[in-house]
């Protein structure tokens, strides 16, 4: 598509765009700081909700529990989602390849509610013919999450293993390698920025997800969503807009790092080409 | 690659994904047709074996009583409504947004891609409860309109059918810009160009070049923002209140509230089969799109 200077249309459908997406986000905010109980009615300038926010056990604890859970899914899900993109990309015709493609993307576009209490009754199934899980816990939280944490990881490592020249993998293994070693020095190096971004991305889906997580989850743990949602269903808190402002931040400052990374290796490989 | 090294590179994840998303599914339909009780687990046994006779037993009875109680229909009925118009106002939106930024020159295009995204690497139930401060009767808009006096008593905004067109085209934006996006920054410029000698207006040559060309990512976006909605649950509870009727909230209140296993199982098999014609189309899409 042409490229150049953006017209004024343009111009305005972007702007207005962007003050949609990110004036409430800037109002919570802004709020956090707020002296005031009320929400909605500025009072002064304090840091009192962030006080009262990491005195909370109950919302420290859920936090712990969803980080380490995040983590965990993530790390399976970039495991299981790399092996099913070289399975969809570099390996030909199988017998049941559709169905394998069709779990894959399934996923992506299902109603939590469904993947949520689907994934319960088959605990529980298994609960009461094989005895395991006995208990529901973050170990079901952390299987729901890698399972549909995996489709979102291989869409993103298949897009990049598509992308890449197979003629370099074919030369290693002219000179002798074994498949393993083509992927391992390879493969893998080439396509590490796409496992980091689907890494991140599985994370913070993760991290996220509240409706599976209450479906799946036992007594003991609760993760950071369900007991943000817990507090908000109660009345509004600042505290909260306090937790929302640290997770912009954090997110914020990743996703600003991920770009400054993407753009040295850009401006390295054009140095490099140039 | 070795065969049998193929073989487990295949088998690991068609195996997990067998047992964890294939599986479940089965059981959904099978507690389906149980019948609920008060015990653990809280459904029947489909097939019993006692004194030497096997006994199938398969209760119709929750279909019947979706069929009857219209509450399931009226609640499928307004999800694919609310789904289908916010989807809708997602694509008006988003359609301009995607195309502003195709258009834009290499380096100013990733930031705004960056912009774009940043919101969905935050929470999204905290992005949905940021709306309730703002829409709520003496929320931020009413506040400020009432301080400004245009109105004098607050409008009624939270706990509306519009609350939600607003929370769902909030949240799924990011999914009907990217896939759009990467549309049509693949568009081949001579072809505008050729449109354009040939005496074409803008207008003319965007509804006929690049309106057409962009129909996949139309597409994969409007399924990434319709699927998902119509079983929304975090949206209408937030932002709906009580009237508004969304067939997610109801599977998770026959589940929570009610207890009712093979209600909430019906309720999950229905939206499925209803949903399978437009999964199955964004299906066809990703697999041209992953596929060989």
């Amino acid at each position: 598509m042409q490229t150049g200077k953006l017209s004024v249309w343009s111009k305005w459908f972007l702007s207005l765009g962007f003050f949609f997406l990110y004036a409430p986000i800037l109002i919570l905010v802004i709020f956090s700081f707020n002296k005031s109980e009320l929400v909605t009615v500025w009072a002064g300038f304090s840091f009192k909700w962030y006080g009262e926010l990491f005195r909370d056990p109950q919302m420290l604890g859920a936090a712990w529990i969803s980080l380490k859970i995040a983590f965990l899914a993530a790390s399976a899900a970039v495991v299981l989602g790399t092996m099913a993109s070289i399975v969809m990309v570099r390996m030909g015709a199988f017998k049941g390849k559709v169905a394998f493609t069709s779990m894959i993307t399934a996923p992506l576009v299902m109603p939590e509610v469904i993947t949520g209490l689907s994934l319960l009754l088959l605990f529980v199934a298994m609960g009461q013919s094989l005895g395991w899980p006995g208990q529901r816990g973050m170990l079901t939280i952390w299987i729901a999450h890698v399972t549909f944490c995996t489709a979102f990881v291989a869409v993103v490592i298949t897009s990049r293993l598509q992308e890449l020249d197979e003629s370099i993998e074919e030369a290693a293994q002219d000179l002798g390698a074994p498949p393993w070693k083509v992927f391992f020095l390879v493969t893998l190096p080439i396509i590490a920025p796409a496992l980091m971004s689907g890494w991140l991305l599985a994370f913070t889906l993760s991290l996220d997800d509240l409706v599976i997580a209450s479906f799946v989850s036992g007594p003991g743990a609760t993760t950071l969503p369900m007991q943000v949602f817990s507090s908000v269903r109660m009345g509004i808190s600042p505290q909260i807009n306090a937790l929302a402002t640290i997770i912009v931040g954090l997110a914020s400052i990743a996703v600003l790092l991920a770009w400054w990374f993407a753009r040295r290796t850009q401006i390295k490989s054009v140095n490099i080409s140039g | 690659m070795s065969k049998l090294g193929a073989r487990c590179v295949i088998a690991v994840p068609y195996i997990w994904l067998v047992m964890f998303f294939l599986v479940p599914f089965i059981i959904v339909f099978k507690i389906s047709f149980s019948e609920m009780q008060y015990a653990i687990p809280p459904y029947t046994d489909l097939v019993t074996w006692a004194d030497e006779v096997l006994t199938i037993k398969l209760n119709l009875g929750t279909y019947a009583y979706l069929i009857n109680d219209d509450l399931y229909f009226r609640a499928y009925m307004s999800s694919a409504r609310i789904a289908f118009i916010a989807t809708v106002c997602a694509l008006l939106i988003g359609y301009p947004i995607a195309y502003a930024i195709a258009r834009a020159d290499t380096a100013t295009r990733n930031a705004l891609l960056m912009l774009v995204m940043l919101p969905s690497w935050t929470s999204f139930l905290i992005r949905i409860y940021a709306w309730v401060g703002i829409l709520k009767n003496n929320g931020l808009i009413n506040n400020g309109l009432m301080g400004i006096g245009i109105i004098d008593e607050p409008i009624a905004m939270l706990n509306t059918e519009f609350a939600v067109y607003l929370g769902i085209v909030y949240a799924y934006l990011p999914f009907m810009v990217l896939p759009i996006y990467t549309n049509l920054v693949k568009l081949d410029n001579s072809l505008l160009e050729a449109s354009a000698d040939l005496g074409c207006s803008p207008w003319k040559t965007f509804l006929t070049i690049t309106l057409p060309l962009s129909k996949a990512g139309i597409i994969a976006g409007c399924m990434l923002v319709f699927i998902p909605s119509v079983g929304e649950f975090v949206i209408p509870e937030m932002l709906g209140g009580a009237e508004t009727l969304m067939i997610g909230k109801v599977l998770w209140q026959e589940f929570f509230n009610n207890r009712d296993w093979p209600v909430a199982s019906a309720v999950a098999i229905v939206m499925l089969l209803l949903l399978l014609v437009p999964i199955t189309f964004f299906h066809r899409y990703q697999a041209r799109e992953l596929g060989s």
